[in-house]
């Protein structure tokens, strides 16, 4: 059960970036308008593109000959470790956005901070994925402000979101003693240090947005560690389908 | 003579066009990270333009195929990540050509209309077909247009 820590901790960002692009691929034909359709698709598929890059380090740093589509669609929900904001159901328009307006302002931090890894190859998916974050966050919290800002119904649903969504947050920052290990070694960031800039980036746009930020809630789950919502084991039950009933299926 | 080598495998890899917009090759578009021989092997540093983009495995098969019929059957192809793929790596003749295309190229500030040159566009949304582009219009003759985003 102990695999090493940096095995842990690339799996953790791979399965979240797996799960959100999995989630964003359910909107495929079903936003609000045509050019939310592309704008959510092709988010989607940059997360499932960060995924591969993370999870084929991942499988090599494993050595037990699984690829990234072995860990994608052959593990069940308590082998996988994204957080657990990542894998709440998308709900309206306005949850997909507040969910991933949280999330992309966590990966603005968090890659920004991986530059400087100590482990190169880490460093340099870090730096890929950065400039994606980048525009994914101008989206996403374009949208939060216009909602937030926009009328009385999209204000009341988009806050609701924020109610709903903010107790998971606490997990972005909640560091546990594999990332402890790691940050003394310079190959992951201390939480702890990055949490101050989130929030100050959070508050600002909320402030814009015309909303108002949740406090502080008790948080009983623990995705890193294989603890996860009941929605998570339903959503894999779609994604690895294909996979499970006809292994090694090809396009 | 080592250079003259090379020069022949970058003329192969300027034949294998982008899956996706095929008026530029993979050379155009900046994604051949090297061409060198190591002990009489080839190896072609390849990088994807953005994480996602689903060309990436198709211009690895059409990379390997271009340079198996040029006779470099033992070419090794390795994956860079750095330093991650820019939009300034596009030639200056992938310039040129995305404009005779209908694809607006990246600019830093204005994004002229590839149709008729009008300076007065407007963004449709970041997104479009391809993760590379953008959706704009011409608000002089109406049009709309891709843009190759900057990134």
């Amino acid at each position: 059960m102990s695999a090493p820590d940096l095995l842990r901790y690339v799996l953790r960002l791979g399965d979240t970036s797996l799960i959100l692009g999995q989630r964003l691929g359910e909107w495929v034909g079903h936003a609000p308008a045509l050019e939310e359709d592309l704008g959510l698709g092709n988010l989607a598929l940059d997360f499932i593109g960060q995924a591969r890059l993370l999870l084929s380090y991942a499988g090599e740093l494993e050595g037990r000959g699984r690829d990234e589509d072995a860990l994608a669609f052959l593990r069940d929900a308590p082998e996988f470790s994204n957080l657990t904001l990542a894998e709440q159901p998308n709900g309206d328009f306005g949850r997909t956005i507040v969910r991933q307006w949280l999330i992309d302002a966590w990966q603005l931090e968090v890659y920004e901070a991986l530059q400087a890894s100590t482990d190169t190859r880490l460093a340099a998916i870090a730096a890929k994925a950065l400039k994606e974050t980048r525009y994914h966050y101008r989206f996403s919290c374009g949208w939060l402000v216009r909602l937030g800002d926009g009328t009385q119904e999209s204000h009341g649903r988009v806050q609701e979101s924020i109610d709903a969504l903010w107790p998971f947050t606490h997990e972005l920052f909640a560091a546990d003693e594999v990332e402890d290990r790691l940050a003394a070694l310079g190959v992951a960031p201390r939480l702890d240090l990055l949490e101050p800039r989130w929030s100050a980036r959070v508050s600002a746009a909320l402030h814009e947005a015309t909303l108002t930020r949740p406090s502080k809630v008790h948080f009983p789950w623990h995705g890193k560690r294989g603890v996860h919502t009941e929605h998570l084991g339903h959503m894999l039950g779609e994604m690895q389908h294909l996979q499970r009933t006809y292994p090694g299926a090809q396009w | 003579m080592v250079g003259e080598q090379e020069q022949r495998v970058w003329q192969v890899l300027a034949t294998v066009p982008d899956p996706e917009i095929p008026i530029l090759s993979v050379v155009d578009l900046g994604i051949v990270r090297f061409v060198r021989w190591e002990r009489g092997a080839l190896h072609v540093g390849l990088t994807p333009t953005y994480s996602g983009c689903p060309a990436t495995e198709a211009i690895r098969r059409s990379v390997r195929e271009a340079l198996d019929e040029a006779g470099y059957h033992e070419a090794a192809l390795e994956e860079t990540l750095t330093p991650p793929w820019s939009s300034d790596w596009l030639s200056p003749e992938a310039h040129s050509k995305l404009r005779e295309y209908g694809i607006a190229p990246p600019a830093p500030r204005v994004i002229s209309c590839p149709r008729c040159g009008s300076h007065w566009t407007s963004r449709v949304s970041e997104f479009g077909s391809t993760p590379c582009k953008a959706h704009y219009r011409c608000e002089e003759c109406l049009e709309p247009f891709d843009h190759f985003k900057c990134i």
